[in-house]
């Protein structure tokens, strides 16, 4: 299913001639992105679904793109007089007057892809049946382990449908939609509380969570890491060989090298891995790719927010730095491929070159194997978040749940603690590269620049030579 | 051009909000409320002198909660449309009825609502045209250039002026306005080190409500540069437990956490570790730390909460002692307490609890007295990371800052991890600093915490 401007109550010569007055002579390229978003949401917390939350957000952004200099306007009133209010102020940074040449469609494309086909609309899920999968969750949570004492769950939907027509006379659309249930549970053991927190989702329909008992699985899967943790001593402190395993281990990568190889910080020369095309990054079992074409996936578009087709980019192969991603600016300016990876949060934002779907490709060890080649180390299975300085390269994730390898036997959990490293630097260390390669369960989110867009990460089991674990106990 | 922001009339949309109370009224809700939030505002990014970006924003949202009895449920739009707000209120009324009943849930009673409030002087009426924002991020940037010849590069100066304001009204009549505007200045140079080839990039900023408190855009590209340079040449350290100063930006850092793990959500939820500690000495006796709802042109200042009960002054910690949490009526209640004026609002959402202006309040030594109380320890000047887990207190996270022997700093540090428990840490606060300035809804002077583990080579 396309969008199209009727859906906004907007007509194509409105909306073409608000858009003209965004162009100049000098401007390279102007475009409108306008935009609706419902979103509903559940939430609950002491086995009681009290809250309910459902927003409607439209709007539209325009901006013009003069060289390196981007003019930007939004309005949340999509009337023809505020559309062109905002492509006038957009025009702005433009050294010529309004341009006088009418645009016109000239491509009406159709996504190439389509990525999310969903027999039912997000928006169409009874509110019952996301108040019974809560409930559901909580006695099964509650059922794992009777030391689960709370159980918090929410269940969120959004419906984002958006058009994008540009100077170059391209109107594209999309509909995305976009769901995620996440689980956390606290257990306690006399004055011991410890968390566990897990979740997924994607671009998928209710279906997605009842099918193979999907949700039960990841009510007990939260209710499992809070009763480890339980256990857990304190994690280790210092360098030390570390074994990730398979999924979302994999923010190691959007963190270390994702970042970095954004196309805008390496048109401005401030990030870690500027200029280093071609060069070695990482060992050769490391063969890293972005792809925003994965069916259902949580960071996957039919076309990104410029309208260009998502697609699998190669960053790095065999160990050689291959590729950037990008958006329209910076491809321009820079004079290599686009990429598909223009994203913006929404039509309050501007466009940046974003990560979709970044994962390593499966090497060929044995992951029994690669923790028995450790003889002491950490193997760190589940993570919060993680952030990256682009400019010194230095990055941070931190482990949920994690366990000490003692002589090849992992053993003892421990306390979540950060690793820390050097982005061009750390996936040199990898020595072996399982062939369980796996994508995470749909929950992430990339922030940068204030903005926040849906990612996924995938990693099969790798070990790293030597990581700096920020634990407390001196080993 | 002139910037043209219209100044936002706080009451401009006091019929709308009436009539869609009195809408959810005759659909059958037994209580309501809403928000209206609008926000205008402009701001610059200018790189290398030329202008980067420049984007104006403006934008309203309505928020409405509706009641039936103890079921309750929220909801938001942009578009403020007769229809469309129509078709809200019945969407919202219908979701209100499909949870269950919560016991706790309601408005504050209607005594308890804020009658008269003071003026916070909150706003400023300085224009400012879009060649003068362009002037001003220029300057920033050039200063940091100006500065020291090793800043070689920038990810650009920003400068920014908004407006806002604020409607709040429910159904036992209560409607509250107020405006505020913010004006701030940033930029983020990068430092190359010639000998080896690394670059290092940091930040320097000033936010306030007046035009005419700003720090000026030399001053801030001063201190940014300074702040890129002096990380040039990093290396990491050993492993090691010893003491940790940190700076008054990365100590604002230990009071989010404190303000989160002192919110009522999340201690009824189980989820901080400070739960059950009232009363008790979570802190060495040289931790004083206030929330000040109306301090006059705070950043966190608003002369009423999310609910309309008048902001205050609370003492969350004193000397030591947890002497308040931090509650809105909700949280409040499901803990046997009364609110503390904290309830916090995003546009169609629930109340959450925030803190207003949250400070630690000065002791007595000056930062340079704190460095040189350490023969060998860890300046914290940078943190990365969310390694910070609020039910027990444990923190871990990523660190940049200085090695200081003897007193003295010695070199630059990075690539290192910071670790230890947060009940322990605000424990081992053994120095507080009397350099407090408010930069932010947060502020701390300096902080020296007795040791910490810190992970490095």
């Amino acid at each position: 299913m396309v969008p199209s401007l009727s859906d906004f109550a907007l007509q194509e010569k409105d909306v073409l001639q608000a858009l003209n007055k965004a162009t100049a002579r000098d401007v390279d390229y102007a475009d409108m992105y306008v935009e609706s978003c419902v979103t509903d949401s559940v939430s609950m917390e002491e086995s009681l679904v009290k809250r309910a939350v459902k927003s409607i957000t439209q709007g539209a952004g325009v901006r013009a793109v003069a060289g390196e200099r981007t003019g930007f306007a939004y309005s949340d009133d999509l009337s023809v007089r505020d559309l062109e209010i905002a492509a006038d102020t957009a025009r702005y940074i433009a050294d010529s007057p309004q341009g006088d040449n009418p645009i016109a469609v000239t491509h009406r494309s159709q996504p190439s892809h389509n990525l999310y086909p969903l027999s039912q609309p997000l928006n169409d899920i009874m509110t019952e049946d996301r108040v019974e999968l809560l409930n559901n969750i909580d006695a099964e949570a509650r059922r794992y382990d009777p030391r689960i004492t709370k159980v918090m769950a929410s269940f969120n939907t959004e419906q984002k449908i958006f058009l994008v027509v540009n100077s170059e006379g391209q109107l594209v659309g999309d509909i995305q939609p976009l769901s995620r249930l996440q689980i956390t549970c606290i257990a306690e053991d006399g004055a011991n509380r410890q968390v566990g927190t897990f979740g997924g989702g994607g671009r998928v329909g209710f279906a997605f969570y009842l099918e193979q008992n999907r949700a039960m699985e990841f009510a007990r899967e939260a209710a499992r890491q809070a009763i480890v943790n339980l256990g857990a001593v304190e994690a280790p402190a210092g360098t030390m060989p570390v074994v990730l395993g398979g999924g979302w281990p994999g923010i190691l990568l959007h963190e270390a090298i994702g970042h970095g190889l954004e196309a805008d910080f390496n048109r401005r020369k401030t990030s870690a891995f500027s200029d280093l095309i071609g060069q070695p990054v990482a060992s050769e079992l490391c063969t890293i790719v972005d792809d925003g074409t994965l069916p259902f996936r949580r960071g996957s578009m039919n076309v990104d927010d410029e309208g260009t087709p998502t697609s699998r980019t190669i960053l790095i192969e065999k160990g050689i730095l291959r590729g950037y991603i990008t958006d329209r600016l910076n491809a321009r300016l820079m004079g290599i491929p686009l990429t598909g990876n223009g994203r913006r949060e929404d039509f309050r934002s501007i466009v940046l070159p974003r990560m979709t779907n970044t994962f390593m490709l499966a090497g060929e060890s044995d992951p029994q194997d690669i923790i028995r080649s450790v003889k002491k180390g950490l193997y760190a299975v589940s993570f919060g978040g993680g952030q990256v300085d682009i400019t010194s390269g230095k990055f941070v994730f931190s482990a949920s749940e994690a366990y000490l390898i003692e002589d090849g036997k992992v053993t003892r959990p421990v306390k979540g603690a950060t690793l820390i490293g050097n982005g061009p630097d750390v996936l040199k260390k990898v020595s072996m590269v399982g062939h369980d390669m796996k994508l995470d369960e749909g929950i992430g989110t990339c922030g940068k620049d204030g903005q926040s867009v849906p990612v996924g990460v995938g990693l099969p089991t790798i070990k790293i030579d030597e990581m700096t674990v920020g634990g407390t106990a001196l080993v | 051009m002139m910037t043209d922001l219209t100044k936002p009339q706080g009451d401009r949309f006091a019929e709308v909000a009436a009539a869609v109370l009195k809408r959810a009224k005759a659909l059958g809700a037994t209580e309501a409320d809403l928000l209206v939030a609008e926000g205008d505002s402009v701001s610059v990014q200018v790189r290398l002198s030329q202008v980067d970006r420049l984007s104006k924003a403006r934008e309203k949202m309505l928020g409405l909660r509706v009641f039936f009895g103890k079921r309750s449920a929220s909801s938001s739009t942009s578009d403020l449309s007769k229809a469309s707000l129509d078709r809200l209120v019945q969407d919202t009324c219908r979701l209100a009825q499909a949870v269950v009943e919560d016991h706790s849930s309601g408005l504050p009673s209607a005594d308890q609502m804020a009658t008269d409030y003071p003026d916070l002087d909150l706003q400023d009426n300085r224009r400012l045209s879009v060649e003068e924002e362009i002037d001003l991020a220029r300057r920033t940037e050039q200063s940091a250039f100006s500065a020291d010849s090793r800043v070689t590069n920038s990810e650009g100066a920003e400068c920014s002026v908004g407006y806002g304001s604020i409607l709040l009204a429910n159904s036992h009549g209560f409607m509250g306005s107020y405006t505020s505007s913010s004006y701030s200045l940033s930029v983020s140079p990068i430092a190359l080190d010639s000998k080896s080839g690394g670059m290092q990039r940091d930040f320097w900023y000033s936010v306030k409500r007046k035009f005419h408190q700003l720090d000026s855009p030399e001053h801030v590209g001063l201190e940014a540069a300074r702040r890129t340079v002096r990380r040039l040449g990093s290396q990491q350290i050993s492993t090691q437990e010893i003491p940790v100063v940190f700076d008054p930006e990365t100590a604002k850092g230990l009071l989010g956490h404190l303000s989160s793990a002192v919110s009522g959500y999340s201690l009824y939820k189980g989820a901080s570790f400070l739960m059950g500690q009232l009363g008790q000495s979570i802190a060495s006796d040289m931790v004083t730390v206030v929330d000040d709802g109306r301090l006059p042109g705070g950043l966190g200042s608003r002369p009423f909460d999310g609910e309309g009960l008048s902001t205050r002054k609370t003492m969350v910690i004193d000397k030591g002692v947890l002497t308040s949490y931090l509650l809105d009526t909700y949280s409040g209640g499901k803990l046997g307490m009364a609110s503390t004026g904290n309830a916090s609002r995003s546009v169609g959402e629930n109340p959450a609890v925030g803190a207003t202006n949250l400070f630690l309040s000065p002791g007595s030594y000056s930062p340079e007295d704190i460095l040189k109380s350490m023969k060998r320890g860890l300046l914290v000047t940078d943190l990365i990371g969310f390694g910070v887990n609020l039910v027990t207190g444990d923190y871990s996270r990523g660190a940049v800052g200085f090695w200081v022997e003897n007193g003295e700093i010695a070199y630059p540090v990075e690539e290192v991890t910071i670790a230890g428990n947060l009940q322990q840490m605000l424990k081992d606060i053994e120095m507080v600093g009397n350099d407090l300035e408010f930069r932010g809804r947060l502020a701390s002077p300096t902080v020296k915490i007795r040791k910490m583990m810190v992970a490095g080579h």
